[in-house]
């Protein structure tokens, strides 16, 4: 064997250990977890049950799924219409200044997000930053209610997320060969035709890929609502948090996480497939 | 340095006009006071090497680069300040640039979708430009299911379909290998003639630029250095870097002895005398450079000549076996070096030199060409 292939053999094996260890296992016990039911002592028990699944399909369970997957989407929306024309300045930016653009953007993750999300409270409360300016500058005369609202979780949502839509459309931006979008110019499109027709569609997989990444998290992160969206905000992510931590209904909390994991993994399933045939390299 | 051929008496045919060009990038002259006029239908070649302003000169044209001085006439219109796409001129790219999202008739409608045409017009004419690059076949595949060659024609029927004035070719050739260039140029060159439009040719290649042009630019270092029919750059080159450029040149200093009559001149050459003729204006006494192609020159062996008056004494340095031609190189009595390249015919079928061996040298009289003096 060459050196070079048994680098190769020990890294790959490495990482599938990996994964096998802290990814498939945890998540065969979780699948197993949620056919079991509810023990006070043992926390989970025999018999087997579909009990589970059944439950969840009571309109409260339905309402947090479609809020949360409302709340996802829009966050997702606002992350890519704000991250786009980011990704695209900072990629096109030829000077001197890219690095520092892109540091700006990284700097803030040396924070924990818990940390930013407590500050994000200082700056959206009745008596904060925002409101304070606004009224300054005489745009509103009473405060807004922000905090503890489905728009103050987005905002933390599409705070703490938007890096993750920027990378991977800056990178795919980065690739765009500029000798295209001459070309389209050359043969007479003007900026709005060669952005419809030849950026977006070549930046389609960054802004794809960009989407998973803030859509799935936006899903989950239990913190932002519990911080943001105050007692009322119950998204999957408290949900199961709940199940877990509060209610000790591991079972039930297992039930919705694998509820949760099969949905996301058919979206990832359709992209997939929906981009098989073109060749594109996705930035994951 | 302008050519007759480009005089004023000409009629206003001509379909771009450069006048007076300049282009700097960051203080470095690129492009020098260019002055150009590009006839309807011509297939013209911009020729030098890399870093000589050619491609450059192109953008400028097509409205990816503005001049830092001078203007460019489009149809007699001045076009500075207008972007490509407002142009009536198309690119086609030394990397194709074709869109990798779209079919091989989505590339080549694009220009006319941009122009608003009616889709029934669209399918007719991108189905017979494409039949008339013979393409008809792969109107559904992606350009990265195309070979280098129909990449390459996919982007010369993308950018010929608008029906532009002027076609603007920027080393179309260059990444295609040996065999297939040969073939697409043959291919370019009737495309051009059937299309019946301007082609603005950019290339490095000089036996391309002559193979395939009904006029060359030779550039160097951002000038003009000569403007003509492929039989004029590379017959009677205006300078040194044009007859270095153009063809293998062997070239000697020399000096104008004396000037006998309106075309006849006796120079002074590797240590003889000779009568040439020249069209160039000369000064008893001049210093000169003497250009002779090897094609020109003849070796003879020792025993197949009486008369050596005309001739120079050598040592076969190197004989170089190329199939149809047998290039040799001489060293003269006086340490210079000379090349020759010998054809095999009917008559001459020994072409058996070694090296080492004596021979004698000489070309045809009034064969070399006279060329101002450049160290």
């Amino acid at each position: 064997m060459k050196p070079d292939q048994h680098f190769k053999y020990t890294s790959l094996s490495l990482i599938f250990t990996w994964f096998f260890l802290f990814a498939l296992l945890p998540f065969c016990l979780i699948v197993t977890a949620s056919f079991l039911s509810q023990s006070e002592s043992h926390l989970i028990n025999t018999p087997l049950t579909f009990d589970n699944y059944k439950a969840l399909n009571h309109f409260i369970y339905l309402r947090i799924f479609e809020k949360s997957f409302v709340i996802a989407g829009i966050t997702t929306l606002c992350c890519l219409l704000l991250g786009y024309p980011f990704a695209y300045i900072i990629a096109r930016h030829q000077g001197r200044f890219k690095n520092l653009l892109l540091l700006l953007i990284i700097i803030p993750f040396w924070t924990s997000s818990l940390i930013r999300s407590y500050a994000l409270i200082a700056m959206i409360k009745a008596k904060g930053i925002l409101n304070s300016v606004l009224i300054l500058l005489g745009i509103i005369h009473q405060p807004l209610p922000i905090l503890f609202t489905n728009t103050a979780v987005m905002i933390g949502l599409v705070y703490n997320l938007l890096p993750f839509m920027i990378l991977p459309i800056m990178t795919n931006v980065e690739r765009l060969d500029n000798r295209l979008i001459d070309a389209a110019h050359d043969l007479g499109a003007n900026k709005i035709t060669t952005f419809r027709k030849i950026i977006i569609p070549l930046t389609a997989p960054g802004m794809i890929a960009g989407s998973i990444l803030v859509f799935l998290p936006a899903m989950t992160l239990f913190y932002i609502p519990d911080i943001l969206g105050g007692a009322k905000s119950i998204l999957l992510g408290n949900l199961i948090q709940n199940q877990f931590l509060i209610a000790e209904n591991w079972p039930m909390g297992a039930a919705v996480s694998t509820v949760l994991t099969i949905i996301l993994a058919l979206f990832i399933g359709i992209y997939a497939l929906a981009t098989r045939g073109g060749k594109r390299r996705v930035w994951l | 340095m302008l050519d007759k051929t480009v005089g004023d008496d000409e009629l206003a045919n001509d379909v771009v006009e450069l006048r007076g060009v300049f282009k700097s990038i960051h203080d470095h002259e690129i492009l020098h006071d260019i002055h150009l006029k590009v006839n309807e239908g011509e297939f013209l070649t911009l020729l030098g090497p890399s870093g000589c302003g050619k491609t450059t000169l192109l953008r400028l044209i097509s409205g990816f680069d503005e001049p830092t001085q001078g203007q460019i006439f489009i149809d007699q219109q001045c076009v500075n300040g207008l972007s490509p796409h407002q142009r009536h001129v198309h690119t086609v790219f030394q990397s194709y640039a074709l869109f990798p999202h779209m079919s091989v008739f989505e590339n080549v409608a694009f220009g006319l979708r941009c122009q608003k045409v009616v889709n029934a017009e669209i399918h007719s004419r991108v189905t017979d430009i494409l039949k008339m690059v013979k393409l008809e076949k792969y109107i559904d595949r992606k350009p990265n299911q195309l070979s280098g060659g129909q990449q390459q024609r996919v982007a010369i029927a993308r950018a010929a379909v608008n029906r532009p004035r002027v076609l603007l070719l920027d080393e179309p050739l260059s990444s295609l290998d040996y065999r297939l260039r040969k073939t697409m140029q043959i291919e370019l060159k009737q495309l051009q003639r059937r299309l019946g439009i301007t082609f603005i040719f950019v290339t490095h290649d000089q036996e391309e630029a002559l193979s395939m042009s009904d006029r060359v630019v030779v550039m160097e270092e951002g000038y003009i250095e000569q403007i003509g029919t492929p039989r004029q750059v590379y017959e009677e080159p205006q300078s040194l870097n044009v007859a270095k450029f153009i063809g293998e040149a062997n070239i000697f200093d020399g000096e104008v002895l004396e000037i006998s009559n309106e075309k006849q001149v006796v120079i002074h050459i590797l240590g003889k005398k000779r009568t040439t003729k020249t069209s160039r204006f000369c000064v008893a006494g001049e210093k000169i450079s003497v250009l002779v192609r090897p094609e020109d020159v003849r070796v003879w062996n020792q025993h197949e000549v009486d008369d050596t008056k005309e001739m120079f004494a050598g040592t076969v340095e190197e004989v170089i076996y190329k199939g149809t031609t047998v290039d040799l190189i001489v060293r003269l009595s006086n340490n210079t070096l000379i090349s020759s390249t010998e054809f095999f015919d009917e008559d001459d079928d020994r072409l058996e030199y070694k090296i080492g061996e004596q021979v004698w040298v000489n070309w045809a009289p009034g064969w070399e060409v006279i060329l101002p003096h450049e160290t």
